[in-house]
C-alpha cells in the first residue's frame, strides 16, 4: 500500500447526500448491460469505470457536464461529498476506483461504514468535515485550485488558505502515513491469535466444530 | 479473553464483541476473531490475492466458499453448475488449493450465501460471522454478530482469521404491536427505515426488539436483519430465543448431542441484560401497519400501497427536492397519482432478502388460480437448492409455473444483475429485493421495493397491486 503523507491537488464537489456504492462503481459503463466478463482488473480499466453511470452514455461517449469530464477536475486528487457518501454494497471497488482515477481523499459529512473502512485499506482518507465547511470549501474549489492535505500535521488547506484539523483517528492516520501491509502486521500477532482461539475452543467448543454433523 | 466476568449490564452486542476482541488496539480499535468467513463468487480474487504472495489460509476450516452473484439461475443453461464461469470456477480452483469447503452448485446446501449459511448451520448464536457482501447483517437474526466487508479486508481474515474493527454504539429498536393481515416483516423494515432514514444507523449496531420481533418466525428476522445496512447500519441482531433455538437445532453444521445442549446454555445467555443501556433507544409502533412499496431511488422512499406519489413541490429542503425529482424522473412517475395501478413490466421474488420458504408459500397463495399478466415477465428465483427443493416437494413451482412464473435455480439473480440477469433499460420492475438505486437491477432499470405477495398481486395485476385485495 502507497503510504498517504500528504497530498495536493483539484477537489471535485460533487455534494449529492447518499451516492451509493452502486453509483462510484456500477458493474457496467451505460453502453454494456451485459455479463461481467473477467477476474483480471487492471488500474486503467478501474479509473475508467469509476461513475460510469453518469460519466458516459449508451453510447460510451463523455458526459461533458459530469464533474470529473470537466476540465478543471480532470485530475482532481480530491472529491467533497453529501452526507452517507459511499452506502450500500461493500464493493471495495469503490475505493479502488476512486484512488485508481487518483483520488485519495473524500471529504463528505458523513460515509457508508464499509466504503469508509475500505478507504483506508486502500490508502485512502475518507474525511469527515461539517456540511457547512463541505459547502464552504467545494465554493473555493469551483475553478480546480489546489487542495493540500498534511496527514501527519493533521490539516488541510484550501485554496484561499483556510486551514481544517483533521480528527482522524489514531490508528488509521498511522495506517495511512506508514502505508503498511496490514496483512504482514496482523500475522505478527499469531502467537496470540492462536492463543485466542485456543481458550475460545475450550469455552465454547461448537464454534470450531464446522464439521457437517447430520447429514 | 472469554467472557470477562463483569456486574456491568450488557447487551447482546457486547457481550458476543468482548467475546471475540483478540487484541484491543485502543480509540475503540480492536483485533476481532471472526468466527465464520464467507467468500461469495465475485469475491474470489482475494484467494487469488493470497496466493500470489504464498500465504495460506489461518484456518480452511472455518471459510466456505459460495457461488451466488455470478452463477446462472436459467433452469435452461448449459453450463448450470459455472465450469465455465470465470468467477465460479476460479473460487472453485482456488478452494481446491487452499482446502476451504466450496458449496457446490451441484451439491445440496448450494444458494444465496445469507440464506445457506443460516440453513446449513454455519451461522449459530454468538459466532461472528464475516463476508464481502453488506447483507452480511442477515445473520445478525440468528443472534450472530455478522457484517460486511471489502475485498481487501477479505483478503486479511482469509490469511489471519481477524479482522480490525471499530466498536460501534448501540441502537435498540423495539417493534410493539401486532402484523396486520396482508403486512409481513418486509412493510415492517420498509417502512422503519421510512421512518428513520437511510443513515439513521451509521455507526450503530442495532439490535431489534420487542413484541412484534419476539412473534416474527425466523425466516422474517432474515428479512428484518437483512435490510439493516439500507439504513446504515452495519450490524443488526436479534436475541436468541426458542424461535432461534428451534430453527437451529439439527442442521447440518449445528452441534448435536451434549454439545448442543452447552451450546444452548450459552446462547441462552447472550440476550441483552435487562438494565443494559441503549446509546439510543427507537420505539416503534406496527399496529395499523400497511402494505409498503418504494417509489425513488433509496430504501427510504418508500409509500403505504394506496398511498400516492410524493409531490417535490412540498418539499422545503432544496437538496432533498432535488434528490425526489431526480428521483421521479428516473423511475417516470407523476406527483400525486396513486402508486398503485402503475404499470409493471417485471417482478422478481428472489434475494437474499425474500427467497425463502416462507416467502414463496405466502406469495404461491397470491397467485395460486390466477394468471400473470400478459406482459408482465414474473420470476421467482429460490434462495437456496433446500428452499427448492422443498417448495418443489409442496406443489409450489407448479403453482408459479401454472400461472406464468419462471421458476428457476437458486442465487443472487436479479437483485444486482451480475450474472447478466437483468430488467432491461426502462422497464419497471416489482422486487423483493433490498436496493432500488438507480441501475440497480442493470442499467436504467425501474425498480420497485416490496413484499413477496405485493410482489405476487402486482404480477397478476400487471401493475402495483395491494395484495390485501388478493387474500
Amino acid at each position: 500500500m502507497n503510504p498517504l503523507v500528504t497530498l495536493s491537488g483539484p477537489a471535485a464537489p460533487f455534494l449529492i447526500d447518499n451516492v451509493n456504492t452502486d453509483m462510484i462503481a456500477p458493474m457496467y459503463r451505460p453502453a454494456q448491460a451485459g455479463v461481467l466478463r473477467g477476474l483480471a482488473v487492471k488500474r486503467e480499466d478501474l479509473a475508467g469505470m469509476l461513475f460510469a453511470g453518469l460519466r458516459y452514455d449508451t453510447q460510451d461517449r463523455e458526459l461533458p457536464d459530469f464533474v470529473l469530464n470537466r476540465p478543471a477536475f480532470r485530475n482532481a486528487h480530491f472529491l467533497l461529498g453529501g452526507s452517507n457518501f459511499g452506502c450500500g454494497s461493500s464493493r471495495d471497488t469503490a475505493a479502488l476506483m476512486l484512488s485508481a482515477f487518483g483520488i485519495r481523499c473524500v471529504i463528505a459529512p458523513s460515509f457508508g461504514e464499509i466504503f469508509r473502512d475500505n478507504c483506508f485499506n486502500a490508502g485512502m482518507l475518507p474525511l469527515v468535515l461539517a456540511r457547512e465547511i463541505v459547502t464552504a470549501l467545494a465554493a473555493e474549489a469551483q475553478d480546480g485550485s489546489s487542495f493540500f492535505l498534511d496527514v501527519a500535521g493533521g490539516t488541510l488547506r484550501s485554496p484561499g488558505g483556510r486551514v481544517v484539523a483533521l480528527e482522524v483517528p489514531t490508528f488509521r492516520r498511522e495506517q495511512l502515513l506508514a502505508g503498511a501491509d496490514e496483512i504482514a502486521l496482523t500475522l505478527q500477532r499469531k502467537p496470540e491469535i492462536v492463543a485466542y482461539q485456543d481458550r475460545e475452543r475450550a469455552a465454547h467448543p461448537w464454534v470450531y466444530l464446522p464439521q457437517r454433523q447430520n447429514c | 479473553m472469554s467472557d470477562r466476568v463483569s456486574s456491568q449490564a450488557r447487551t447482546l452486542f457486547e457481550k458476543v464483541w468482548d467475546r471475540h476482541v483478540v487484541a484491543d488496539y485502543g480509540g475503540g480499535f480492536a483485533l476481532m476473531h471472526v468466527d465464520r468467513l464467507i467468500v461469495p463468487d465475485l469475491s474470489s480474487r482475494s484467494l487469488n490475492k493470497l496466493r500470489e504472495r504464498g500465504i495460506g489460509l489461518a484456518r480452511p476450516e472455518l471459510v466456505f466458499g459460495v457461488a451466488d452473484h455470478a452463477i446462472t439461475t436459467d433452469p435452461d443453461s448449459a453450463d448450470p453448475h459455472g465450469l465455465a464461469n470465470p468467477f465460479v470456477a476460479n473460487l472453485r480452483e482456488q478452494a481446491k488449493h487452499f482446502g476451504l469447503t466450496m458449496l457446490e452448485p451441484s451439491e445440496p446446501g448450494h444458494g444465496i450465501m445469507h440464506v445457506i449459511a443460516p440453513e446449513l448451520g454455519i451461522t449459530l448464536p454468538g459466532l461472528t460471522l464475516c463476508c464481502s457482501d453488506s447483507h452480511s447483517c442477515t445473520n445478525g437474526a440468528l443472534g450472530a454478530l455478522a457484517w460486511g466487508i471489502g475485498g481487501g479486508e477479505l483478503t486479511h481474515i482469509l490469511a489471519t482469521q481477524t479482522s480490525v474493527q471499530r466498536k460501534p454504539k448501540t441502537m435498540r429498536i423495539r417493534l410493539d404491536g401486532r402484523l396486520p393481515a396482508g403486512t409481513h416483516a418486509k412493510d415492517l423494515i420498509l417502512h422503519l427505515i421510512g421512518e428513520i432514514g437511510v443513515a439513521a444507523g451509521n455507526g450503530y449496531a442495532v439490535e431489534y426488539a420487542g413484541s412484534a420481533i419476539g412473534a416474527l418466525p425466523m425466516e422474517a428476522r432474515f428479512t428484518v436483519c437483512n435490510m439493516s445496512v439500507e439504513f446504515g447500519a452495519r450490524f443488526g441482531m436479534i436475541a436468541p430465543d426458542d424461535t432461534t433455538l428451534a430453527y437451529v437445532a439439527g442442521r447440518p453444521y449445528a452441534p448435536g448431542g451434549a454439545l448442543w445442549d452447552a451450546a444452548v446454555a450459552d446462547w441462552r445467555g447472550l440476550a441483552s441484560d435487562p438494565e443494559a443501556r441503549f446509546d439510543h433507544d427507537v420505539p416503534v409502533d406496527v399496529t395499523g401497519l400497511t402494505p409498503q412499496v418504494t417509489w425513488g431511488n433509496n430504501p427510504a422512499a418508500v409509500l403505504p400501497v394506496d398511498g400516492h406519489i410524493p409531490d417535490p413541490t412540498h418539499e422545503g429542503n432544496a437538496a432533498r427536492r432535488q434528490e425526489m425529482e431526480a428521483a421521479l424522473a428516473y423511475m417516470d412517475l407523476t406527483p400525486g397519482r396513486p402508486i398503485q395501478g402503475t404499470p409493471v413490466d417485471w417482478v422478481f421474488i428472489g434475494s437474499c432478502t425474500n427467497s425463502r420458504i416462507s416467502d414463496l408459500r405466502a406469495a404461491a397463495a397470491i397467485v395460486k388460480g390466477r394468471k400473470v399478466a400478459q406482459h408482465v415477465h414474473a420470476w421467482v428465483v429460490p434462495g437456496s437448492s433446500g428452499v427448492k427443493q422443498q417448495a418443489e416437494a409442496e406443489g409450489l413451482d407448479a403453482v408459479f409455473r401454472a400461472s406464468g412464473f419462471e421458476w428457476r435455480q437458486p442465487g443472487c439473480s436479479m437483485c444486482v444483475g451480475a450474472n447478466g440477469d437483468v430488467v432491461p433499460r426502462g422497464q419497471r420492475c416489482v422486487s423483493t429485493s433490498n436496493r432500488n438505486f438507480v441501475g440497480r437491477q442493470g442499467p436504467g432499470s425501474r425498480t420497485h421495493l416490496a413484499s413477496p405477495v405485493l410482489a405476487a398481486a402486482s404480477a397478476c395485476a400487471g401493475a402495483i397491486a395491494d395484495p390485501r385485495k388478493f387474500m
